[in-house]
């Protein structure tokens, strides 16, 4: 019988913890197909955050350290600069990265330090029970903004990927999404360069990834979908920033 | 040995980090010890290491968490507020169970405080410090020499217990010049360390580095065994050093800079008659509490002598049982003087002053 599909090798046989609708699990899958088709496995060294993709160390089959709050990149930067023949790489979230890390991922791009990002914005802190994050959409419900983000309270959503942007270094910086077949097609082409970016050493790559989190959205996983596309794509751009064709055009 | 030759404290701290095997350090500048990673940004370079400037202390520690937990020997400095701001990353360093060196040159807080010496941070270093149950392994140099020998043996003893090490020093001790020499050769034997993230390679099992287990039975679990190290580590790296308290009837307790300003007034106390001695902690976790107990059997009173309000008091209360105990202090980066110490003495002796 021929094989058509497949659990990547760098997918580790387990049940995960994520909620069901949640596209965590795609994203997974990217990385690890992209591990595996670029033969990094044995070299991979994952840094995990601190929220819903904690525990990203039992899914995805390489070494990994679990960093603290935000500090993903301070400790990937560690692991670098000992090892830098090694595949580096992050797995952070929107309240991780873009809130209590910010400090730490500017840096690391400023460095323009070999490692790659693998950023999920879903727009909420999902581990904590869906508190507003710094990407919240104005409007948005959730259980510390109950009457919806006010920008005059709180301000606008932040756009980390076009913020790294402004930073010079041969940097790679992309925004996909999971919400679809291609959109996902898309995605894992970002990621692969990114951490090719890494292997030719090239400099700082990160994937944005817009995603979605049905349990503290409150919603069915289909309304979630729509959702990404009436709002999150709406604000956030898709395409590749710096370091791709698409932004050389 | 080498040849004997002056150095700044601060400068010697981080030479001794390179003699101990040190190549990575990750800091950030703060006053009285921004000469460390000046020091380190020239030399690492020269011996084929990595010095990284952070854009914060916290990122910093993180660093050395990354780069522990990567295999490497790895240090990072700071002074009071900047350890603090380090204490997050300390506790998940612990935890996490990776070897690692951290200096502090103690400056006279709270707060933003002051750029002169103190030794204030002393419950910080010794009880913790950040959240959770865990110790660090703290020396406490009395000199530039001593703070060398120090720093080049705690990177073994980081490694041998999977346990952060910290020197705790003070602005005094960084900033000033002393004779010192170091040990011939610059190459430390690296310990083997089967546990660090370097990539799977062929190996079957992965290795991961972390500080988490959501399942509490498992994390008392991992308390009791990092307990069981302290154990150990209390019995087998306890250091201290007595003087002249088999005769006295005050004993002085002080360790770093103090101890040299106790010993001073001691001195001269002896010369004037009185029956003076002096306990000094080289580590003040472990603690030298029997030592202490065993004291409280002959000496009249216990006087410890430290710059602040009183911290190191506590640990000699907890081992004189009924033999009272005195403080003296200074504060917010004032050092005492031997005459103001002299004095406390001799009032004590002369039934004056109250205990704690």
């Amino acid at each position: 019988m021929t094989v058509v599909f497949d659990r990547p090798k760098s997918l580790r046989d387990v049940r995960t913890h994520y909620c069901p609708g949640c596209l965590h699990g795609v994203a997974h899958r990217l990385v690890a197909e992209v591990i595996d088709e670029l033969g990094i496995r044995e070299i991979g060294i994952g840094v995990s955050p601190v929220g819903c993709s904690v525990l990203a160390y039992n899914y995805i089959n390489t070494d990994w350290q679990q960093a603290a709050h935000g500090r993903a990149p301070a400790v990937a930067t560690g692991i670098k600069r000992v090892h830098p023949d090694k595949f580096v790489y992050t797995y952070q979230g929107d309240g991780d990265l873009a809130s209590i890390g910010t400090a730490e991922i500017v840096h690391a791009a400023m460095r323009n330090e070999k490692i790659s990002v693998i950023f999920i914005n879903n727009g909420i802190y999902g581990m904590t029970g869906g508190q507003m994050a710094p990407t919240t959409q104005i409007g948005q419900k959730t259980t510390t903004s109950p009457f919806g983000r006010s920008a005059e309270h709180i301000g606008y959503p932040i756009r980390m990927t076009e913020m790294l942007a402004q930073l010079e270094g041969d940097n790679y910086l992309a925004r996909g999404t999971l919400h679809n077949a291609a959109g996902i097609a898309r995605a894992k082409r970002y990621i692969k360069k990114a951490f090719q970016y890494q292997l030719d050493n090239r400099g700082f790559s990160m994937v944005e990834l817009i995603s979605n989190c049905p349990t503290n959205w409150g919603m069915h996983p289909k309304e979630s979908i729509e959702y990404i596309k009436e709002h999150q794509l709406k604000y956030y751009q898709l395409g590749e920033f710096k370091g791709g064709e698409e932004a050389s055009k | 040995m080498g040849e004997t030759i002056l150095m700044k404290g601060n400068e010697a701290v981080a030479e001794a980090a390179i003699r101990g095997g040190c190549r990575f350090f990750f800091g950030y500048p703060i006053t009285p010890q921004s000469e460390v990673p000046e020091y380190m940004s020239r030399r690492l370079h020269e011996v084929g290491g990595v010095f990284l400037q952070a854009e914060s202390e916290v990122a910093a520690i993180n660093m050395v968490y990354g780069a522990s937990g990567a295999g490497a020997r790895v240090m990072t400095s700071s002074s009071s507020p900047g350890i603090s701001l380090k204490m997050e990353g300390i506790s998940y360093i612990a935890a996490a169970e990776l070897p690692c060196v951290i200096v502090n040159m103690v400056r006279g807080g709270p707060g933003l405080g002051t750029i002169q010496p103190a030794q204030s941070d002393y419950f910080q270093a010794t009880k913790g410090g950040g959240h959770g149950d865990y110790h660090l392994i703290v020396f406490a140099p009395q000199s530039v020499q001593e703070m060398v020998d120090m720093t080049i043996e705690a990177f073994d003893v980081a490694d041998k217990y999977r346990n952060p090490v910290m020197i705790l020093a003070d602005g005094l001790i960084g900033q000033m010049m002393e004779p010192v020499v170091f040990p011939d050769g610059e190459d430390r034997p690296n310990t083997e360390k089967p546990w660090a993230t370097v990539g799977m390679g062929d190996r079957a099992e992965r290795n991961i580095v972390t500080s988490m287990d959501l399942n509490a039975e498992a994390m008392e679990e991992i308390n009791w065994r990092i307990q069981e190290k302290y154990d150990k580590i209390t019995k087998e790296m306890l250091r201290y050093e007595t003087l002249d308290t088999e005769d006295a009837d005050l004993i002085l307790v002080a360790y770093g800079s103090s101890a040299r300003i106790a010993l001073n007034a001691m001195s001269k106390a002896r010369e004037n008659g009185y029956k003076v001695g002096l306990v000094r902690p080289q580590t003040v976790w472990p603690f030298p509490y029997e030592v202490i107990k065993d004291l409280a059997n002959q000496a009249k009173a216990f006087l410890t002598v430290e710059m602040s309000m009183g911290q190191l008091i506590e640990d000699v209360k907890l081992a004189a049982g009924e033999t009272p105990v005195y403080h003296f202090g200074r504060c917010g980066g004032v050092i005492h003087s031997p005459a103001e110490v002299y004095e406390k003495i001799e009032e004590i002796l002369n039934g004056g002053g109250a205990a704690k």
